[in-house]
């Protein structure tokens, strides 16, 4: 066909659209499902840190169980949730922006996947090393 | 008499128009670029640095908002990122929501809902007092 890329398979995505299957449509999904998932939290966030007006103990209670093992691991997803949603932000706004953007948007696409992954390994490391410690370290 | 048909294309339509969702639109591209440096960096100080969420406590919160540069930071970040979320959350209504009804008192939700976070965190970040309790 004269309008397919050379070299790239006929594939379910119509060429010239943006946002009908394939990356395009997967990425807008994700940006969706990640920023409402982060506005939720950032409502308990602002109530948990309200509680520095109630007294320092009833703070410090609340922030205790962002500390055990299983909110600690809710945080990794949080900070990959937020981490998909600000590179996948950045790509929308060099699609919106720069005048290769659509051209480069799958590329893109695994450019961003591939800076997430790269930031989250030693990320996800660093956020746990204490719950890693606690539950299976030889030292407490 | 005047004519009971209205003039063709001057309708009440066009009347309406502004240029609200542009703005919009625009408002998430901008708000969204700061937000990266503001949250990615909240983020990274709470999370990572120095033990991340094990260290944070009361006084932690106080040795920081002692100084105005992270009680600006703080203060920007709780104002972008929910008018920012808030516009989100009100493309998502109108685009999932059918009925009016239904969008109509979910918006009305989402926004004095939104409005009551943002004054209480402004509230708390403004009237802090490190010596309390």
């Amino acid at each position: 066909m004269a309008i397919t890329t050379p070299g790239r398979s006929l594939r379910a995505t119509p060429i010239g659209t943006l946002y009908r299957g394939g990356e395009g449509m997967w990425t807008w999904v994700l940006q969706r499902i990640t920023g409402v998932s982060v506005f939720f939290f950032l409502f308990v966030h602002v109530l948990d840190t309200a509680l520095v007006r109630v007294s320092p103990a009833a703070y410090d209670e609340i922030i205790a169980t962002y500390k055990t093992p299983i909110v600690n691991l809710l945080e990794v997803g949080l900070v990959g949730a937020v981490l998909f949603h600000a590179f996948n932000g950045i790509r929308i706004i060099l699609i919106d922006f720069w005048s290769k953007g659509p051209r480069y948007q799958r590329q893109m696409t695994w450019v961003i996947a591939a800076i997430w992954l790269f930031v989250m390994i030693p990320g996800t490391y660093f956020m746990m090393i204490h719950t890693i410690d606690a539950l299976f370290g030889s030292t407490t | 008499m005047s004519n009971p048909l209205a003039a063709p294309r001057a309708g009440s339509r066009n009347k309406q128009r502004s240029n609200f969702e542009l703005y919009g639109w625009l408002f998430m591209r901008i708000s969204g670029l700061i937000l990266v440096f503001l949250v990615l960096g909240h983020l990274f100080i709470m999370n990572i640095l120095d033990g991340g969420v094990q260290r944070i406590n009361f006084a932690f919160v106080a040795g920081r908002w002692s100084s105005p540069f992270w009680q600006v930071w703080d203060l920007s970040m709780l104002w972008l990122a929910l008018l920012h979320g808030g516009n989100g959350m009100r493309t998502i209504i109108n685009d999932y929501a059918e009925r009016d009804q239904t969008r109509f008192w979910l918006k009305m939700l989402l926004y004095v809902s939104t409005a009551i976070i943002i004054a209480l965190g402004t509230l708390v970040i403004f009237t802090f007092d490190p010596s309390i309790g």
